[in-house]
């Protein structure tokens, strides 16, 4: 299936990359599709995504631990079996909803409350909030996708947290731990491995999250698709795609998002391939004893 | 001082009725103790004097676990335990409203059936994370009092060379010293030790055994066992349980020679349990 | 070590143990107070959802709605009969290709393959596989049956929802598998009954309402895709017309509806939004309801 999915990506891919050649394809930053005009570069995109899973990731994963923490550690067992119910609801939305709801919905309350506010008090001395702000853009993305991502993550850190040993957890309370101290040194160390796969496997799914971020990131093309500032218009491998695939009007053009596919896919086995390699080369606890609840 | 001598002066210790608390390190009082509904501790009275070993024995499911869990407030830990009495510690209730569970730990230190170093630790940080979590932050008493603790859980010659090897490096009966030494490393005055030679083979608890009676020279150590040998191998007073009832509590000499209930009598004697 | 040196260190780490107390106290809160913050920001945006999906969806439906195709643009007649239709078909055939499949290579890797090198082999390419955005999904859709055939049709999208779904179904199955107790198969292998018969008698009939739910949760999953098909389906406003031919669904008709500038469109989206919803949470929250019941869990990324 692998081996599939990487032969067609390429067959399709093979005509932009000799036109352009490989280095030419990841370092342009003009996307011309007129014809006799033809030139594309994927680097805005590949910065595009990159940034916007970064910012998804900065606000998703220290909520997700904190949703997971709250649900395996600290609330009482009747709250975590509903909290923990409606957290797996929220991994089931089809992103299509969340893309519809962000576009006409959330980000009204991300324009007037966290933009707004930032490009007023900052726009004159922090540079990354020195554009104004409509809601469409880098910022937004960033922030919808840590919101899908969220359920994800946190309800995989829950499971491993809950597997952590009890004995682990009174070790740190007969040491004089508080119930965050316990926390921080029994069961975050224990469960590292499995909180670090958790976050690579939300990063992998906001890297290639597509429909939601081409109804709220601005779908800019070219050089202008390299953000400036955190409210500026961008564009990802997968948003552009998803935008032009349809319209695209020759087969090179339509080869040059297969080649940006290409690239999407090259950097999502990366993450995953690395990921697994990390979470392998960390210590090995040893398991079978019983977990809380 | 003869053995004998020994043991009539402890048998005068727990003779005749209590008129002060201050004569003892811990004293139990009226406490009842339950998980969800079921009642797992019936109305417990009892003295522990300083700087003595005392022994919980009795079958299992009798309570003695949960008994020594109540010594530190790790019982309430448990989702739907409840307890309820007093427990004195020098004379003051650690079952008191204004009484932190944290602030308990610091006096009353633990150590548990398995061995539990963290995993992640090496064996310095496993003896120092108590004191660095209490906030103690220099660094060369940190190493002072790690060395002294290893030392004093008999650990220090065998890695004084090796202190930054993962704790889980270690034997089985060298991690359980790991988690002595990291709870004397707080300093407690009194430490429990659950069953801690369940989970270790014959050579490894005698060790633990010999420690245990050497370290009675500073802390007053309560220790469940479910192994009677080893209960009238270290202890100087033994409580017997069984369940949830304290059935019989004396000096060690006197529970295992000449019980005064049936009960007990019956159970060192092999006949159940 | 005498005992005077201990009564020392007792004392001097005790006093500045006392020190951070308060501190500690107020971490301990403090961090308390934040992951339940992060609770509620996590159920805000699925109340608000919900909300606005029921509040602006309700009022799209009608009869007309749920069966009509669409009527001409900006018009805010017709309805998403085509895309409910399409979404039906492809998700099926879809299932269809997926279910035996995965549930097979499941068996495999469970019953029969072991941890030599090819099975390992299996289970790390069908991690990845999980882990490739659909969108890439959808070109090998288009590659190979698209450009082959000439035509966007029902088959490329089929192929490309089943390859998404194809390593949930693996994994649900290999690890529901995994749960049946070996004493279940020792008692048929006492029995002397075959090692097949066993695995299809015996574990499969035990891990049979596991592997259910994880194949109900797979098709969920690709009921709500939408990148794959807009290189496979493309999208139409008309009926099915062959397994050959492009067809709607209805994530894609909701991504159309929304690009386009007129209020009644939106109204649309939103209608079709409530559909896709329904479907899609009723699968989940009832094949967990019953998982709940029957006392296993489910993975939370399937």
């Amino acid at each position: 299936m692998v081996c599939l999915v990487t032969f067609s990506v390429f067959r399709g891919s093979i005509q932009i990359f000799s036109y352009e050649g490989v280095i030419g394809f990841l370092t342009g930053t003009d996307w011309n599709a007129v014809e006799g005009r033809e030139s594309f570069g994927a680097l805005p995109y590949i910065v595009g995504t990159l940034a916007s899973s970064a910012i998804a990731m900065v606000i998703g994963v220290p909520i997700s631990l904190g949703i997971a923490t709250f649900v395996s550690e600290m609330s009482p067992p009747r709250l975590a079996a509903p909290i923990s119910f409606v957290i797996e609801l929220l991994a089931a939305v089809p992103s299509i909803i969340y893309g519809l709801w962000a576009l006409f919905v959330f980000r009204f309350w991300i324009r007037d409350l966290i933009e707004m506010p930032l490009y007023n008090a900052f726009h004159g001395s922090l540079p990354i909030f020195a554009k104004y702000p409509f809601g469409l853009d880098l910022f937004t993305a960033g922030i919808v996708l840590a919101i899908m991502i969220i359920p994800i993550i946190s309800s995989i850190c829950r499971e491993v947290m809950r597997v952590v040993p009890n004995s682990q957890r009174e070790a740190a309370y007969s040491l004089g731990a508080t119930r965050w101290e316990a926390v921080r040194i029994a069961v975050f160390p224990y469960a590292k491995a499995g909180i670090l796969g958790a976050a690579i496997l939300g990063l992998g799914r906001a890297v290639g999250e597509t429909i939601l971020v081409t109804l709220v990131i601005g779908n800019v093309i070219g050089i202008a698709a390299i953000p400036t500032t955190l409210f500026s218009q961008s564009q990802t491998l997968s948003s552009l795609i998803a935008n032009e695939f349809n319209e695209a009007s020759s087969d090179l053009h339509l080869s040059a998002l297969i080649g940006l596919g290409a690239v999407l896919l090259i950097l999502t086995m990366i993450i995953n391939i690395g990921a697994r390699l990390l979470v392998r080369k960390m210590v090995k606890v040893p398991t079978g004893e019983k977990g809380r609840r | 001082m003869t053995v004998e001598e020994v043991m009539r002066e402890e048998e005068a210790a727990v003779a005749g009725p209590i008129e002060t608390t201050d004569r003892y390190k811990v004293v139990i009082k009226e406490i009842n103790a339950w998980f969800g509904r079921k009642q797992a501790l019936k109305n417990i009275n009892l003295n522990i004097k300083d700087k003595s070993v005392t022994a919980f024995i009795g079958p299992s499911g009798c309570g003695k676990t949960t008994l020594i869990r109540c010594l530190n407030r790790m019982h309430e830990m448990t989702p739907n335990a409840r307890v309820d009495g007093q427990v004195l510690v020098d004379g003051a209730d650690i079952y008191d409203k204004s009484i932190d569970p944290v602030v308990v730990k610091r006096r009353v230190g633990m150590v548990f059936q398995k061995p539990n170093p963290f995993p992640t630790m090496s064996i310095s940080d496993n003896v120092a994370a108590g004191l660095k979590l209490n906030g103690i932050k220099d660094k060369n008493l940190i190493a002072e009092v790690v060395e002294e603790s290893l030392k004093g859980a008999a650990l220090w010659e065998e890695v004084r060379t090796e202190l930054e090897k993962p704790g889980m490096s270690l034997s089985g009966g060298q991690q359980q010293r790991l988690c002595i030494a990291r709870a004397l490393a707080m300093q407690p005055e009194v430490l429990l030790m659950d069953e801690p030679t369940s989970a270790l083979d014959p050579l490894a608890s005698s060790k633990i055994e010999e420690l245990v009676r050497s370290l009675k020279e500073h802390v007053t150590i309560v220790i469940v066992t479910h192994n009677m040998q080893q209960a009238a191998r270290v202890s100087d007073f033994t409580a017997f349980m069984y369940l949830g009832e304290m059935i019989e509590y004396g000096a060690t000499s006197q529970i295992f020679k000449n019980p005064e209930k049936e009960l007990t009598e019956r159970y060192i004697s092999g006949k159940f349990g | 070590m005498s005992s005077k040196e201990r009564k020392n260190y007792r004392m001097i780490l005790h006093e500045e143990m006392k020190k951070r107390y308060r501190t500690r106290i107020i971490t301990d809160n403090l961090v308390t107070v934040f992951a339940l913050v992060c609770v509620v920001a996590a159920i805000i945006p699925l109340g608000s959802i919900l909300l606005e999906v029921i509040k602006n969806g309700a009022s799209a439906l009608s009869f007309e709605f749920l069966t009509a195709p669409q009527g001409s643009i900006g018009s805010g007649k017709g309805g998403i009969g085509p895309a409910i239709q399409g979404t039906i078909i492809v998700v099926g055939l879809a299932s269809l290709i997926a279910t035996p499949v995965g549930v097979l290579a499941g068996i495999y890797l469970s019953e029969f393959a072991g941890n030599g090198i090819f099975p390992t082999v299996v289970r790390f390419l069908n991690n990845i596989l999980t882990g490739l955005p659909s969108i890439v999904i959808g070109i090998v859709g288009y590659v190979t049956i698209v450009l082959f055939l000439g035509s966007f049709s029902v088959w490329a999208g089929a192929l490309s929802l089943s390859i998404i779904m194809m390593p949930i179904v693996v994994i649900v199955t290999e690890e529901t598998l995994r749960i049946v107790p070996h004493s279940l198969r020792e008692a048929g292998y006492a029995l002397g009954i075959s090692k097949a018969k066993i695995t299809m008698n015996i574990v499969l009939t035990t891990a049979k309402s596991g592997v259910l739910t994880g194949i109900g949760l797979g098709i969920a999953r690709i009921a709500g895709e939408t990148a794959p098909l807009i290189m496979t389906i493309l999208g139409t406003s008309l009926f099915f017309s062959g397994l050959e031919g492009p067809v709607d669904a209805l994530p894609l008709r909701i991504w159309r509806l929304a690009s386009q500038p007129y209020e009644s469109a939106h109204a649309f989206g939103w209608g079709a939004a409530l559909i896709l919803i329904l479907m899609v949470l009723g699968m989940n929250v009832g094949l967990r309801l019953l998982a709940r019941k029957k006392g296993f869990t489910v993975r939370a990324e399937a």
